[in-house]
């Protein structure tokens, strides 16, 4: 039962080769919406849909690249723990903007 | 003592070893589900946010208040520190304990150029009158992004509590082990950060 993220004993040119592919997507996935948004141009809910897309890639930048969450049996309790939480985030957030929203339509 | 230790030394640490892998296993599974936790405090001060974050009370919105290149250097600062903190791991991994300070050091620079940063907006935010207290939509941005700045400010004093026990302890094992649940905390406060950017900073000019 091995729960390390990030595996000590992996290897170590693969470690580096991973940290720099990671930078360097995240370093583009970075770029891209900023650009769309400062130098403008697009429709509001084309640029809503780029940022939010390369916000959603580059969380699976990170977990995949940096934090080593890559569906190994070593990571899978991890992977488990993050679906739940996301699960629980989708309710707590959902939740609220539905909720919130309704209650506010009604008091018009 | 000296002759008997060396017999009861092997078989005791044989064991020990094999019980300290699973230990430090356990220990960062254990860190992983806090981060879990802390996951679900930043969905509820999201959550907090979207439901606020059209309620100006005639003050200023996003639009005049963000500079988006000042929060792009804010982003580069925690993403070259991510990278700087990839570092750290790789040095501790082929036991080079001053490459570990030496990166450590710069990730430590790179965080503390990203809450220098963030402190001078807020202060300037302050100062011109739009702190907290002015908006329900400000009281709401100064909760979400203060909260993820103090978890990188005590990110900072980890960090720079690890440079002093690597220098006087060495790469012990149980320094390795705190060194990985720190690299592991650090990556998360940037994937946070990267929904803050998103949603509040780009989302709030748009």
């Amino acid at each position: 039962m091995n729960h390390a993220v990030i595996d000590p004993s992996g290897a170590s040119e693969a470690t580096l080769k991973s940290y720099g592919t990671g930078f360097i997507l995240s370093i583009i996935l970075t770029v891209i919406p900023f650009g769309f948004v400062i130098y403008g141009g697009l429709s509001q809910s084309l640029a809503i849909a780029i940022i939010f897309a390369a916000a959603t890639l580059q969380i699976f930048v990170h977990l995949y690249y940096f934090l080593h969450l890559n569906g190994s049996s070593s990571a899978h309790w991890n992977t488990l723990a993050l679906m739940f939480s996301v699960l629980i985030m989708a309710l707590i957030i959902g939740g609220t903007i539905w909720i919130m929203y309704h209650l506010h339509y009604r008091l018009i | 003592m000296s002759s008997v230790e060396p017999v009861l030394g092997n078989g005791v640490s044989h064991d020990a070893a094999h019980e300290h892998h699973d230990t430090y296993g356990n220990l960062a599974f254990g860190f992983w589900i806090y981060l879990m936790t802390d996951l679900i405090l930043f969905a509820s001060l999201f959550a907090t946010f979207a439901v606020l974050s059209h309620n100006f009370a005639g003050g200023p919105t996003g639009k005049d208040l963000f500079d988006l290149p000042y929060t792009f250097g804010e982003t580069l600062c925690l993403l070259f520190s991510s990278a700087t903190c990839g570092m750290v791991m790789i040095a501790v991994h082929h036991d080079k304990k001053y490459y570990t300070v030496a990166w450590l050091a710069l990730t430590f620079i790179l965080g503390l150029g990203f809450i220098s940063m963030e402190v001078h907006e807020f202060y300037d935010m302050i100062l011109a009158g739009h702190g907290p207290s002015r908006s329900g939509y400000l009281s709401a941005f100064f909760t979400l992004v203060g909260t993820h700045g103090t978890h990188v400010s005590f990110g900072l004093i980890w960090m720079a509590i690890m440079m002093w026990q690597v220098l006087k302890y060495g790469l012990t094992t149980s320094i390795q082990s705190r060194l990985l649940r720190l690299s592991m905390f650090w990556h998360f406060l940037d994937i946070v950060w990267i929904s803050v950017f998103t949603i509040v900073y780009l989302l709030g000019v748009l």
